[in-house]
């Protein structure tokens, strides 16, 4: 990959080294509050870009990504909840489970495609929203508080705002890292060969449904991080955080900021997050806006932030 | 009795899905459209009713000027944004509906505020009626069962034995073919959304005296009809129906009689929790199943 | 490309808006203002800025500013919304929570920086036992009293045996465990409902019909509850089993349910009509003010939240970093409640009188909830032996 300088790159580079000051804006203006919303919106940009993973670069829509961000953090906030505190133990459970969620779902799913795949990946998430719902021993549709965040030992106090700002900030760019990776690897070649043509990888003899699910376990496994650093973020964990409707948002902000983009889920959840926050200080109407706006980027602008920005370098 | 009652309930509430699932089938299997949005329609057909009931002070009346009013927003909605999604990826129609299911809601609150509204029943419908002797149900609940029926046998006579239903099935099997046959599939498109829309809004002020009118209110009842027309088969009328009948049954007898079926190995309490959420997945697990044997779904329309 | 910028620009001006330097009384509010629960929120809101205008917009000579955050009945945008305002907006004080849920996922956020907050709604039986903390207090009632009260009063009307239906969420659970421990009849069937999807109640209906029970108990707030009442009304049980309700009728869902609700009574620690001039003043400039409406037992609590802010920012002449001070003088309950006087336990939760509330046509042929007896004096939660605090 050559590194070119246009104006995606440097935009890209201009947020990410925003990104990496942000704490020390934060200190100097005393404004506590763009660090907590940015924390928030780091994880958020992690389990976008897992999502971008494959949608973007597998050609799997899945419309249930909102369950691993469920299932990390429930992970984490169980164990916390019987007394074990320890991030060592919390974290590498959640991102088990996750994998495993995602094995067993995903073999099933894969059966499927297109429609079916996102209905599929639907009832599945939905399931496990019913029930996380139906755990009453964990709060059951209450959600569960945590009152200790991970914690891991000495190395890294999670309590600090900046030091989790910058684990945030380690796991997006780790999460992205990976994925740049991966879809660079002769692996990731043959997953987005399949995606643009599935028989054609089938007859040179490329088992398809054995790469896309390989590549549908890491999705959901870096979701299932962003989960457990969500839960740490909030201190808190409820079914309401995996309803249908949070994985449309996901979708949403992939979109926003380019499917198929390697930073593109990162400006799209910056940019639907903030949005979000600004219209809702303007108006108790904001979804009045942002409806329309998505429709309309969907019909006019199909690349996204990114592709806009792509465009603009050619034009 | 419990039995025959609770049957009722299942049958009805199965009979209401359909006539949700029945417009989105159309519009899924004609124009390959997933349309996130038909909740909102649902949700426009009760506020419609409840306002013309409420102006004209009768509830027959506001009924059919609110089924109009969803036809014409149907097709407002697919002149002026949806047709520009046909052929689109499904997950960009996905996400464009998805924008709308935003906007209604938002635009709902503008116009009724968020209080919600009230479509009360004329008398002759709120009393119980013996349908057995021994056995009373609700009139309007009766009703229900009625209407769709109707419109269950209407569908089936429109789409098996015109000419127009011709058109629609043939549109489901193979779209190329009937618009290089010279038929105005511009406008055989804009119908059917019209219809779907229709039908839509008459399942939401069908259900708006018994349960609610309310922001949001199509969008739990969504997902259920989508669950539906894939247990069905996409496209499929005859699918909806019978997998609607089935998924109301399910969640009705689940309810019904699970709590007591699983107090018998839980605790009280346990299973007092369990229950409700066991019954809501049972669908979810249904749907599942189905897709995983039999991708197709059970009743599949048939293709080329 | 222009607009991404002008749009970045924008939200970096907003976002870095300093805080109003000026010496005011901060209040930060959440509450739900969209969705389908939002006309709660607006009434909470409206009775908020009615005690204002009682208190002329100023305390203790100070000008007050009310910062208003939508929770969307989420929990963690509740938490997120909490964080703001004493973060960013650097509020004294921290009042509203509807709802269970939400209020238990902010709550840590409030604590952990010392910032008061005060409780119009919600009252889970943590908050009064083992989370109770120095810094909350409740202008309500603890999830189980109301229901408590319920329980009471059907063993003073003779009712031998009971169908409850709830939701099946904490509140539901306390609120069906709360008339079981203080009814003393049968329990003959005890169902749980799915929540908020579920809104058809045909299957539940059914079993209670076939139950012979002879009473039916059920807790289904906002639109739930009108949901309940019209199937309840169209299966024709009305006629057959009473039914007896808590937080089922109130003002809001009184103009939906309409005739359904008449006749059935209610428990509520305040209603529109009870006799004290606070009350009076209260209910009649709320109508003046915002008319079509009527206050509800959440602005009731709203308004009361203002005066106990009122209350103990006088005390300290409005240096609000006297904490302890402050924390004192709000354990006193020293102001003039529009429920009437009530005391404070050591776990800052109302200990207060509960009614039985029923719905009657008033002088206009209009439905309007009356106040028919007290059914309990001085009712203080079953959890307060948990609270470590004092």
């Amino acid at each position: 990959m050559k590194l070119q300088i246009n104006t995606s790159n440097v935009v890209v580079a201009l947020v990410a080294a925003g990104l990496v000051v942000l704490p020390l804006y934060s200190q100097l203006t005393g404004n506590i509050f763009i660090l907590t919303l940015f924390t928030r919106i780091i994880i958020f940009a992690l389990a976008a870009a897992s999502l971008n993973l494959i949608m973007g670069y597998g050609g799997m829509m899945s419309f249930g990504h909102a369950a691993y961000l469920g299932i990390g953090g429930y992970a984490v906030g169980i164990l916390a909840h019987e007394g074990i505190g320890s991030g060592f133990i919390q974290w590498p459970v959640a991102l088990a489970v996750s994998a495993l969620y995602a094995l067993v779902i995903g073999a099933l799913s894969l059966r499927t495609r297109g429609v079916y795949f996102i209905m599929i990946t639907l009832a599945f998430a939905q399931m496990a929203y019913y029930i996380a719902s139906g755990m009453s021993r964990y709060g059951g549709d209450d959600g569960l508080t945590i009152y200790k965040r991970s914690s891991f030992g000495g190395l890294i106090d999670l309590s600090n705002r900046v030091q989790f700002y910058y684990l945030c900030l380690g796991c997006l760019f780790g999460g992205i890292y990976l994925i740049w990776r991966i879809i660079n690897s002769r692996f990731g070649l043959v997953v987005q060969g399949i995606r643009s043509n599935e028989q054609r990888m089938q007859a040179i003899g490329y088992h398809a449904n054995r790469y896309r699910l390989v590549c549908f376990v890491i999705s959901g496994t870096i979701c299932g991080l962003a989960g457990a650093l969500l839960a740490n973020n909030t201190d808190f964990i409820s079914p309401a955080g995996m309803y249908w409707t949070r994985s449309g948002e996901l979708m949403v902000m992939v979109v926003f900021g380019g499917m198929g983009s390697l930073f593109g889920p990162v400006i799209g959840t910056i940019f639907f997050l903030l949005l979000e926050e600004l219209l809702s200080q303007f108006t108790e109407y904001w979804a009045l806006i942002m409806g329309p706006l998505l429709l309309l980027i969907v019909l006019f602008a199909r690349g996204g932030i990114m592709g806009l920005l792509g465009r603009f370098n050619r034009g | 009795m419990v039995l025959v009652e609770q049957s009722l309930n299942g049958l009805q509430f199965g009979l209401l899905l359909f006539l949700l699932a029945a417009g989105l089938t159309l519009v899924f299997g004609i124009m390959d459209f997933v349309n996130l949005a038909h909740g909102s329609l649902y949700m426009m057909g009760a506020y419609f009713a409840a306002t013309f009931t409420a102006w004209t002070g009768s509830f027959i009346l506001g009924v059919l000027l609110a089924l109009g009013a969803t036809l014409l927003l149907g097709i407002a909605l697919e002149f002026v944004a949806l047709r520009h999604l046909y052929g689109r990826d499904h997950l960009d129609q996905v996400l464009a509906t998805f924008g709308l299911i935003l906007f209604f809601n938002d635009a709902v609150r503008l116009i009724w505020g968020p209080a919600g509204l009230a479509l009360p029943l004329p008398a002759w419908l709120t009393v119980p009626v013996q349908i057995i002797p021994g056995v009373y149900y609700p009139a309007y609940r009766l009703s229900i069962i009625i209407v769709a029926l109707a419109v269950a046998a209407l569908l089936y006579v429109v789409v098996m034995r015109t000419r127009i239903g011709m058109l629609i099935r043939a549109g489901a099997s193979n779209r190329e073919m009937i618009g290089a046959l010279g038929i105005n599939i511009k406008l055989l498109f804009t119908l059917v959304f019209g219809l779907g829309a229709a039908l839509a809004g008459l399942a939401g002020l069908m259900q708006a005296p018994i349960l609610t009118v309310q922001i949001g209110m199509g969008e739990n009842i969504l997902i259920l009809a989508f669950v539906i027309i894939v247990i069905g088969g996409i496209g499929s009328i005859r699918g909806a129906f019978l997998a609607a009948i089935f998924v109301g049954m399910i969640d009705t007898l689940g309810r019904a009689f699970l709590p007591d079926l699983l107090r018998m190995v839980l605790s009280s309490a346990a299973a007092s929790t369990a229950a409700p959420a066991l019954s809501s997945m049972l669908i979810y697990l249904l749907m599942a199943i189905v897709l995983v044997v039999r991708p197709e779904g059970l009743f599949p329309a048939a293709k080329r | 490309m222009k607009k991404t910028f002008w749009l970045a620009g924008a939200m970096a001006l907003a976002l870095a808006q300093p805080a109003l330097g000026a010496d005011s009384i901060k209040i930060g509010f959440v509450s739900t203002f969209s969705g389908p629960t939002a006309a709660i929120g607006n009434d909470m809101r409206n009775s908020f800025e009615l005690a204002l205008d009682h208190l002329g917009r100023k305390i203790d000579g100070k000008p007050v500013e009310v910062i208003y955050e939508d929770d969307g009945q989420k929990p963690d945008v509740g938490k997120q919304k909490t964080e703001k305002l004493i973060q960013s907006d650097k509020v004294d004080f921290i009042v509203g929570y509807i709802w269970s849920n939400v209020l238990l996922a902010s709550l840590k956020t409030a604590v952990d920086s010392k910032t008061f907050l005060i409780s119009a709604n919600a009252g889970p039986s943590q908050l009064a036992g083992e989370l109770c903390s120095p810094y909350v207090f409740s202008t309500s009632w603890q999830n189980d009293q109301t229901p408590q009260a319920m329980g009471t009063y059907m063993n003073q009307k003779g009712v031998k045996s009971v169908f409850l239906i709830g939701p099946n969420y904490a509140a539901g659970k306390d609120m069906l465990a709360g008339v079981k421990s203080t009814f003393k009849g049968q329990v003959v069937g005890e169902e749980y409902t799915v929540w908020p999807s579920q809104l058809d109640f045909s299957a539940e209906l059914t079993k209670a019909k076939n139950s012979k029970a002879d009473s039916i108990f059920v807790f289904y707030p906002g639109a739930a509850g009108v949901q309940f009442l019209n199937q309840y009304a169209q299966a024709g049980i009305k006629a057959q089993i009473p039914l007896y309700t808590a937080f089922t009728i109130d003002e809001l869902s009184l103009p939906l349910q309409k005739d359904n609700a008449l006749g059935v009574p209610g428990a509520q620690q305040w209603v529109n009509d009870l006799p004290n001039p606070e009350n009076k003043k209260f209910v009649e400039d709320y109508r003046k003010k915002y008319p079509n409406l009527r206050p509800t037992f959440y602005g009731a609590q709203s308004y009361d939240a203002a005066q106990l802010i009122n209350s103990a920012v006088v005390a300290v002449k409005g240096d609000t970093t006297k904490k302890d001070a402050m924390k004192a003088e709000m354990e006193k309950a020293n102001f003039k409640s529009v429920r009437g006087p009530f005391k404070y336990g050591k776990n800052h939760i109302p200990i207060q009188n509960f009614y039985l509330q029923d719905v009657v046509k008033d002088a206009d042929g209009q439905l309007a909830l009356k106040t028919v007896a007290t059914i309990v004096k001085d009712s203080q939660d079953g959890f307060h032996d948990k609270c470590p605090m004092k």
